[in-house]
């Protein structure tokens, strides 16, 4: 089921990324598929019809480039129509280059300036636990993203603060704008540093449904820390031109590629 | 609830404003559960110690972590606490500005920031630790309420007004202990809403934070040495800007001059120059604040003086204007 989910997902982010006419963020958009539809479908507690309910548990992209992922799995979930969906990046439209505040189509905050998700998850995850509210708090991060020092900031406060209902999922597609994150700014292991943080850790193939889930289980039995998801990603996960492509971090669809593309996810066995 | 009364007003400018702010907060949090403080390691230097050990459940230190800190605030702000986050008021207004600008601003988020020792009150911490530009960083966010209170009572009146105020605030504190008193008994306090604080017909000074209570020593003074009658306005709010209290003046005086413990670029004298220009005022405005530079430090009234905030330097400065 997941699986079926996932293609759908990956369709929808080539045609919206095609037909919005302009450069979008396929690479970090497609790495992510997996791990948003799981989330979406087994893990998180939310009522499409009433995207509002107080006692929701809360996703955000803080890696807000990642939004053809983000939104073309809240259209497949139900949370978005598709004659919203197909505004992407059109003047006006709700569904720019990175998420804004719309808690109707299940957006719960702006994001597009990196490393500042985890901070407001912080603050929303401590607020349940003072007002008693079994809620979780689900924050995904990039690697690339891992640069910016208010992260570490924010999960510092986490481990202080015990947010045993914060999980960060780290996309790990090691890329970032300007090329490997290893040869940009971010080489020591993703993993031990959230573990030196006072985190819990679970590394994971990021496209494998089995070992996220598992992941999200684990993460949702936490005590007394937060955890985060190390994820290893493709950037571009599902088509071949893409994959691990970093000239698809931001970049236009040109019509051939856009039917190279469509073929290979309509053909593709996942 | 505590009232402004003469006692209360001698004994928070004794203590000054930050004390003024923590003893504030306690009394709100007494009454609402949902007040929370914040502070990045200077729950101290807030004044907040009683507040801490009264209402530790409500009371939350980031660490020296400005940016978080605000994050933080935004978090739980927008699931109903009311959030008073506290620094020193470059570090929460530069420092963080950005975290500002995506959670107060673009998300409109009712956090209420609290700038400590704003001005040149931080004295020989030097321009690390002075307030100069934030007001203007903050002022230039869309969104985001920016208010001065004039002394002590006025701090009490802020921190009243914000706890239940839907959009996010900029509380910035300038003065230190032994803060000369403005108000003495309970007056109409209302964000975007200026207050006279002395008639006159000839001139008017507009001043906020801690220069209402020096233009009022400098309007008596010159009221004393040249026979004319001089108004001051507090201008507590820099934003939204008091447009019809501004233009009001325009309208009844040759000359108005605005008086602040803030650069002279982005603060209240902007503000009033912005509104001039877009509109077809004749007057003259005079801005008088911190010129354009960094301000060699000392004491408190030592830095007054090199940024030219004395009363005497105030006087003679707008004498010679007017000339």
């Amino acid at each position: 089921m997941t699986r079926t989910l996932t293609n759908s997902i990956r369709r929808d982010i080539v045609e919206a990324g095609y037909h919005c006419g302009g450069s979008a963020h396929f690479g970090g958009g497609l790495s992510i598929v997996d791990l948003l539809a799981v989330l979406y479908e087994k893990h998180l507690r939310f009522d499409k019809n009433n995207p509002l309910w107080p006692e929701r548990d809360v996703f955000i992209l803080s890696k807000g480039h990642g939004v053809l992922g983000y939104f073309a799995t809240l259209k497949n979930i139900g949370l978005i129509s598709a004659d919203c969906f197909r505004t992407f990046q059109k003047n006006g439209s709700d569904l720019i280059a990175h998420p804004v505040l719309n808690l109707p189509l299940g957006i719960e905050s702006s994001n597009g300036s990196l490393g500042q998700g985890l901070s407001f998850g912080c603050g929303i995850a401590l607020a349940a636990k003072k007002k008693l509210m079994h809620r979780r708090i689900y924050i995904m991060l990039g690697d690339g993203e891992c640069n910016e020092g208010a992260v570490w900031e924010a999960a510092m406060f986490a481990a202080q603060y015990e947010l045993d209902n914060l999980i960060a999922i780290i996309d790990v597609n090691g890329f970032q704008n300007d090329g490997p994150t290893a040869v940009v700014s971010n080489k020591a292991d993703m993993a031990a540093k959230w573990a030196a943080f006072g985190w819990d850790t679970i590394e994971i193939d990021g496209h494998s449904t089995e070992q996220i889930s598992n992941a999200y289980k684990c993460a949702e039995n936490a005590t007394g820390k937060p955890t985060a998801i190390i994820a290893n990603t493709v950037k571009g996960k599902g088509v071949s031109f893409m994959e691990n492509n970093n000239e698809w971090h931001h970049n236009r669809l040109t019509e051939k590629n856009y039917l190279i593309a469509i073929d290979e996810l309509e053909n593709s066995s996942d | 609830m505590i009232e402004i009364n003469k006692k209360n007003a001698r004994t928070w400018s004794r203590i000054g404003v930050r004390a003024t702010y923590g003893m504030a907060l306690l009394e709100a949090a007494k009454e609402d559960p949902l007040v929370l403080a914040m502070s990045a390691d200077l729950g101290r230097s807030s004044g907040l110690n009683q507040f801490i050990s009264k209402f530790p459940d409500q009371f939350v230190n980031a660490g020296i972590a400005e940016q978080n800190m605000v994050g933080v605030a935004a978090g739980m702000a927008r699931e109903g606490f009311s959030v008073f986050a506290s620094s020193f008021a470059p570090f929460i207004s530069m420092r963080a500005s950005e975290q500002v600008r995506m959670n107060l601003g673009y998300m409109n988020i009712p956090v209420k920031l609290v700038a400590l020792g704003s001005g040149l009150s931080m004295g020989f911490l030097g321009n690390s630790h002075y307030g100069l530009e934030d007001a203007a960083v903050m002022r230039a966010i869309p969104g985001l309420s920016v208010v001065s209170p004039a002394d002590c009572a006025e701090v009490f009146k802020v921190i009243r007004a914000s706890i239940n105020y839907p959009h996010p605030v900029y509380i910035r504190l300038t003065g230190g202990v032994n803060n000369p008193i403005v108000y003495q008994d309970d007056y109409e306090f209302e964000f975007g809403k200026a207050v006279c604080v002395k008639e006159g017909k000839d001139l008017c000074i507009v001043a906020t934070g801690s220069m209402v209570a020096i233009a009022i020593t400098v309007a008596n003074e010159i009221e004393a040495l040249k026979g004319m009658s001089v108004k001051v306005v507090n201008m507590h709010t820099l934003k939204p800007l008091d447009e019809t209290c501004i233009s009001e003046l325009f309208c009844d005086f040759h000359t108005i001059v605005s008086l602040e413990e803030h650069s002279v670029v982005g603060g209240l004298g902007s503000a009033i120059s912005e509104f001039k220009s877009r509109g077809n005022h004749l007057a003259r405005h005079i801005s008088i604040g911190i010129e354009d530079c960094y301000v060699k430090a000392g004491d408190y009234q030592y830095a007054l003086a090199e940024a030219g905030l004395t009363k005497e330097k105030i006087i003679s400065n707008i004498l010679n204007k007017l000339q």
